[in-house]
């Protein structure tokens, strides 16, 4: 093929990361100028191959080429050298310096030592004025949006003179309309004769925007053609592997009685300059009310940072305790008749009473093995008595996370790593975190001794039922791959089994089949009478899932939404509060 | 791309690697430590004296029979409890420091109990000086953890401050109260003889009894037994062990993870408290001022060395305890070479530890 | 209280701050890159014995003092490597370098002096006179000046609050915090160079008594920035001069007096702690980077 040298290329690249091999034969090339979309799901190696590109990592096998010369890259240093530049997922920024500083951070203007911090402002000034970016060179990085900081990212890359940018994902902490300003930056470089590539997993961006798609799938390219006359399914195909899988056979759902009940909740954020995460001392949630019911799953859709993770804390009770402080109420319904979770023989006699009911609850549990992969009863860890009526009520106030957990409610945290797992421990020890003090697991007395064969019982059948691998129970957790580990902790929070689940992000770095799994065992889980608050950035989930979809925006309810009969459109208009091309 | 032998040449590699993981937990620490005698090796060569010679000393005077071994085992007992201290507080993800003040409160108030109460009978007194090292150790070590908990101030520095203290201030009570009048070192009136803790050689047929190796002994070897069954048989040591593995986790998982390191911090300070029994109640039979020869720094070295459980303390302790009773032949027989060299050869190993990034050691 | 005696205190504050200054900067270097230094005890220890033996030989107190560098550079060093190159735990290392300064120093002086619990007095007119006081008090300003407006700071700075934009950038974290940790082993050994030829006259055992861990208070009392942290080491040097002002005083039992600074320590960092942010970074060890240093 004649025509100017490809941009950047991966030749027969090849990585493997112990057992698993994230790049297997991968060879990729980028034109000169073009945008070029790396597509694959979650887990295809895409962020693997594009960081040996960029010199993060080395590769086992094959080179990387840029204009069409093969090139040695002992670090990101010699990458950029060579002209390229990338923006990761999770942004390389000092929250406590300013933006100019952390543009110039390694190639400061200056003589000799000293540091020419005006010099430097004014650069950054003039590349952002080039290329339309909204910038302040002075601002502090710590207290910028996300979509501010991103600009941030490419504005580190741009004053390195990067003819070839890989952008990892950038659409992902953007709403609809900011996603529009970024596609407009990347045109008006590509106007300058820049090449970008674009890794990204959402199959509209790909079609929006790029020239050129390379497919890849469990580590190898299985497709690299111009992007034209692509369509949507046939793009889809090639990154499945098969028919888009069919949506998630879900009855529709029968809610019974609240569950939760949300009024006023208002979450200021922590006060001062020094106060984490951007926007001053604008609250993070802004009374905010809500219901869940039994039997339904609520999503709850935004961009991130608009008040999803402070809802979650503020309801599992993990609220941060340096921030301002929170008003508003929280109750806890349907207690009567519920037996104590902590006595499961208590709650299987429940259960049995549980004929003769009031007139506003739910129907019993339909009988498990009907459904591929629903829950089947547990008695081990206790069952949960269908909703009797809102009789007897709990406000949340001052409850911690414990008695919280004790009253039922179960929580898939957004960080797995900080908050879901102890790495170090064994998956045993980590799949009775949150049911170590209850029966089966703890008992005697005080409740003090650990039923070892209680808690190997309860282990095994949680890595079986959420085809966790490799199931040894001495493994340590650290040793399980991303998607494993979210698969132990999503089971571990569904066997409880809760009352009410918050589940944050469920299948964050899950691929398809565990994904696939998970969806299953919520809807289970739905259907057996819980309530499910589901928080996600994936719209795609959460219109699969939810019954009801609750937009938040700046910490405030946005509007109610049928996830049945709304698009993807009035969803993104309503998560940047409505205003059509105005991004933050 | 790999010929056939070298696809065999897999599962065998497998098979050796195996094996050497299921020693791995032992291994690791002995390296250390030899690595660390291979240092001192050094040392000795530029101080000036044979390290053959020395360590031949070293080794010889605390594997003798019977005044080796039994002094082995004595000095080895201080240092079980101090190694169970540190070793329990760094699964709860604390560095306890502060042993030795624990220690130093801990014998002190054995020691006023033997005396204020001397009159009462052995079955009784006994006991209560037991009783009350546990209880001052454990306060001691709480206030440490209290300031952690409350104030987020990091327990290193708090517990230094307060070794510091405690001597102090058992210092000052020693010396204007309790004084033993006439005797030229600081130390305490005796305790009563019913707070005497029976020398092993009066029960051990061979073990003489001018060896101060006592009942402290079993009841260290004893504790280790009790901290393994807490830390991982109970609900509370889960917590205790979750709350040091990560502190958000536990937190989200229900854990009060203030509570857990006051908690962590008592246990760990009573147990550094019963290593002051060994000597007050078992030993001197008295208080005296600088009678802990170091054996709460030293329990660090055990702790790190027996990779925080009760089963490597043990050893680790016996080990150090060996170490401790061969220094001081070493620093009274050896031309240029003090006891100093125990505590250079600890550093040495904690240090050889430490870059070997083994789990189980504090977040930060 | 005479004007005069409130003047002699501020000169002895001063005086018995500089230790813990010199100590404190030193840390600041260190934990500002991203590395907890503990060790700043050991480091003194290691700084005060050097000075000690080489200005005995020597005659030359200058000598020793950079002598006391050198040696805290090269101790430092080892922390640095066990944290920086192995990864280990950056808290029990540095007491790992306490402990053996607790022994070492008496075994090396027992070889050459006979005597493991001090060194040879050192003769007057061969001690250092008042000038560190003042050097110490300008390296202030000085590292004011090389944290905010120096390449070398800017980057020190990133090492310590997200070393993976440091990495992004190209460039060697590990470099940087090398760097920064030897020089805080240069200082934290001077500070001990002062106690031993400054102050006192000869090296004695465990003369730093703890100053290197109300050093590091002192550096956490003053969030981690130069002017505070002198503030804070004055105050705690105020606080030994007060107790050596009443060691003589009637009445009054020395233990209780020996225990102000460290129950002044105690006191501040509960005071203080909660509005305290340290560097983000600190005491993370590096993510095992494919392309190692």
């Amino acid at each position: 093929m004649s025509g100017p040298a490809p941009a950047l290329e991966l030749r027969h690249v090849g990585k493997r990361f112990g057992g698993v091999l994230a790049n297997d034969d991968v060879s990729f090339a980028a034109a000169a100028g073009a945008i070029h979309a790396l597509v694959g799901e979650n887990g295809a190696g895409k962020t693997t191959a594009m960081r040996i590109a960029f010199g993060l990592l080395a590769p086992d096998r094959g080179e990387v080429a840029v204009d069409g010369a093969p090139c040695r890259l002992a670090g990101p240093q010699d990458a950029i050298r060579l002209g390229l530049g990338m923006v990761q997922q999770h942004f390389t920024l000092v929250d406590a310096m300013t933006v100019a500083e952390n543009v110039v951070l390694g190639a400061e203007p200056g003589r000799r030592w000293a540091l020419d911090l005006a010099g430097a402002s004014a650069r950054v000034a003039e590349l952002a004025r080039e290329l339309e970016l909204r910038v302040d060179p002075a601002a502090r990085v710590g207290e910028l949006p996300v979509a501010a900081r991103q600009r941030v990212e490419l504005l580190k890359a741009l004053y390195r003179e990067a003819r070839v940018l890989i952008l990892d994902e950038p659409t992902a902490v953007l709403a609809p309309p900011e996603v529009g300003a970024l596609f407009a930056v990347l045109r008006r470089m590509r106007r300058q004769g820049r090449t970008v590539v674009l890794i990204t997993h959402r199959l509209s961006e790909v079609l929006a925007i790029a020239d050129e798609v390379t497919v890849m799938r469990d580590g190898r390219v299985v497709a690299a053609r111009p992007a034209r006359g692509l369509d949507a399914a046939e793009l889809a195909r090639l990154i499945v592997g098969r028919e888009a899988p069919p949506r998630i056979a879900k009855r529709p759902a029968h809610p019974g009685a609240p569950v939760l009940a949300v009024r006023g909740l208002t979450v200021l954020a922590a006060g001062g300059a020094g106060g984490a995460g951007g926007t001053g001392g604008r609250p993070r949630l802004d009374g905010v009310s809500f219901e869940v019911r039994a039997g339904e799953i609520l999503g709850i859709a935004g961009i991130e940072g608009n008040g999803q993770s402070e809802l979650i804390d503020a309801i599992a009770g993990l609220a941060d305790p340096a921030a301002g402080g929170s008003s508003g109420t929280m109750i806890l319904a349907g207690l009567a008749g519920l037996a104590d979770l902590t006595d499961p023989e208590a709650a299987a006699g429940s259960r049995a009473a549980a004929g003769s009911m009031a007139a506003r609850s739910i129907e019993p549990a339909v009988p498990p093995g009907g459904d591929a992969g629903s829950l089947p009863p547990d008695r081990d860890a206790g069952s949960m008595a269908p909703s009797r009526g809102s009789a007897d009520t709990v406000d949340l106030a001052g409850a911690g996370p414990r008695r919280r957990r004790q009253l039922g409610i179960a929580h898939i945290p957004e960080d797995r790593h900080r908050r879901g797992l102890l790495l170090d421990l064994d998956l045993a020890e980590n799949s009775i975190l949150g049911a170590h003090e209850r029966p089966p697991v703890a008992v005697g007395p005080l409740r003090g001794w650990l039923d070892r064969a209680a808690i190997t019982r309860r282990a095994a059948a949680i890595l079986a039922r959420f085809e966790v691998r490799p199931a040894a129970l001495g493994l340590p957790a650290r040793a399980l791959s991303g998607g494993n580990q979210q698969k132990l902790v999503a089971g571990r929070e569904l066997s409880l089994p809760p009352r009410l689940l918050l589940a944050a992000q469920p299948t964050r770095g899950v691929d398809l089949r565990g994904s696939e799994l998970i969806h299953r065992h919520l809807v289970a889980l739905r259907d057996a009478g819980c309530a499910v608050l589901l928080v996600s950035s994936e719209l795609e989930e959460l219109m699969t899932l939810a019954d009801r979809l609750l937009i938040l925006h700046r910490g405030r309810v946005a509007g109610e939404l049928d996830p049945a009969r709304a698009t993807v459109e009035e969803v993104g208009l309503m998560m940047t509060g409505g205003g059509a091309g105005g991004a933050q | 791309m790999s010929g056939r032998p070298l696809a065999r040449l897999g599962p065998a590699l497998a098979g050796v690697g195996q094996a050497l993981v299921r020693l791995g937990p032992a291994l690791a620490p002995l390296l250390a430590l030899l690595a660390a005698l291979a240092a001192g090796g050094l040392l000795i060569v530029a101080v000036g004296d044979d390290p053959v010679a020395v360590y031949g000393l070293l080794f010889g005077s605390a594997l003798s029979w019977p005044d080796g071994i039994g002094y082995t085992l004595f000095y080895a007992t201080p240092l079980i409890f101090t190694g169970l201290a540190v070793a329990v507080a760094f699964r709860a993800g604390l560095f306890n420091v502060g042993a030795e003040g624990q220690l130093y409160a801990a014998a002190f108030a054995a020691a006023w109990v033997g005396i204020t109460c001397a009159g009462l009978p052995a079955w009784l007194l006994a006991p209560l000086a037991c009783a009350a090292a546990v209880a001052a150790g454990s306060a001691w070590g709480a206030l440490a953890g209290i300031f952690k908990a409350r104030f987020g101030a990091h327990e290193v520095i708090t517990t230094i401050m307060l070794n510091f203290i405690a001597v102090a201030l058992a210092g000052y009570l020693t010396r204007f109260h309790y004084r033993q009048p006439g005797d030229a070192i600081l130390e305490t009136r005796p305790i009563g003889a019913g707070a005497h803790l029976a020398r092993l050689g009066s029960l051990v047929p061979g073990l003489p009894a001018r060896i101060p190796l006592n009942l402290a002994f079993p009841a260290a070897l004893a504790a280790c037994g009790l901290v393994y069954v807490l830390l991982w048989r109970t609900r509370w040591g889960y917590e205790l062990r979750v709350t040091g593995a990560s502190p958000d986790a536990a937190a989200y998982g229900g854990i009060a993870v203030g509570r857990q390191l006051v908690i962590a911090m008592a246990i760990s300070g009573a147990l550094a408290g019963m290593a002051g029994i060994n000597e007050v109640l078992g030993y001197r039979y008295r208080y005296y001022d600088g009678f802990s020869g170091g054996y709460g720094f030293t329990g660090i070295a055990v702790a790190l060395l027996g990779r925080n459980h009760p089963a490597g303390v043990a050893l680790a302790a016996l080990l150090l305890g060996g170490l401790v009773r061969g220094g001081l032949f070493v620093g009274i027989f050896s031309e240029h070479v003090s006891r100093d060299l125990v505590l250079v050869l600890q550093g040495l190993a904690i240090l050889f530890v430490a870059v070997q990034r083994l789990p189980g050691r504090p977040a930060r | 209280m005479s004007a005069q005696t409130a003047g002699f205190l501020a000169l002895s504050s001063v005086r018995m701050a500089t230790p813990l200054l010199l100590a404190a900067l030193g840390g600041l270097y260190s934990e500002r890159s991203g590395v907890v230094n503990i060790a700043l005890e050991g480091l003194m220890l290691a700084g005060a014995f050097t000075a000690a033996v080489v200005t005995h030989f020597a005659h030359q107190p200058w000598l020793g003092l950079l002598a006391a560098a050198g040696a805290g550079t090269a101790v430092a060093l080892v922390h640095a490597t066990a944290a920086i190159r192995f990864g280990a735990n950056q808290v029990v290392s540095g007491m790992a370098v306490n402990v053996v300064f607790l022994g070492l120093p008496p075994l090396l002086s027992g070889a050459l002096f006979a005597s493991t619990s001090q060194t040879p007095p050192i003769p007057r007119g061969e001690l250092l006179p008042r000038a560190p006081v003042a050097l110490a008090v300008l390296l202030v300003p000085l590292t004011w000046y090389v944290l905010e407006r120096t390449r070398f700071g800017l980057r020190l700075r990133a090492a310590g609050e997200n070393p993976e934009a440091v990495a992004g950038a190209g460039l060697s974290v590990a470099r940087i915090r090398y760097a920064a940790v030897m020089l805080s082993g240069a200082l934290a050994a001077a500070g001990g160079a002062y106690l031993s030829i400054g102050q006192a006259s000869q090296f004695s055992r465990n003369m730093t008594a703890g100053r290197g861990f109300i050093a590091l208070a002192a550096l956490i009392l003053g969030k981690w920035r130069p002017f505070q942290t002198l503030f804070a080491c004055l105050l705690f040097g105020l606080a030994e001069a007060v107790a050596i002002q009443m060691q003589g005083a009637a009445g009054v039992p020395v233990q209780f007096v020996q225990m102000i600074p460290y129950v002044l320590t105690l006191v501040a960092l509960a005071g203080f702690i909660g509005s305290s942010r340290p560097p983000r970074a600190l005491g993370l060890p590096l993510a095992p980077r494919e392309h190692g240093r």
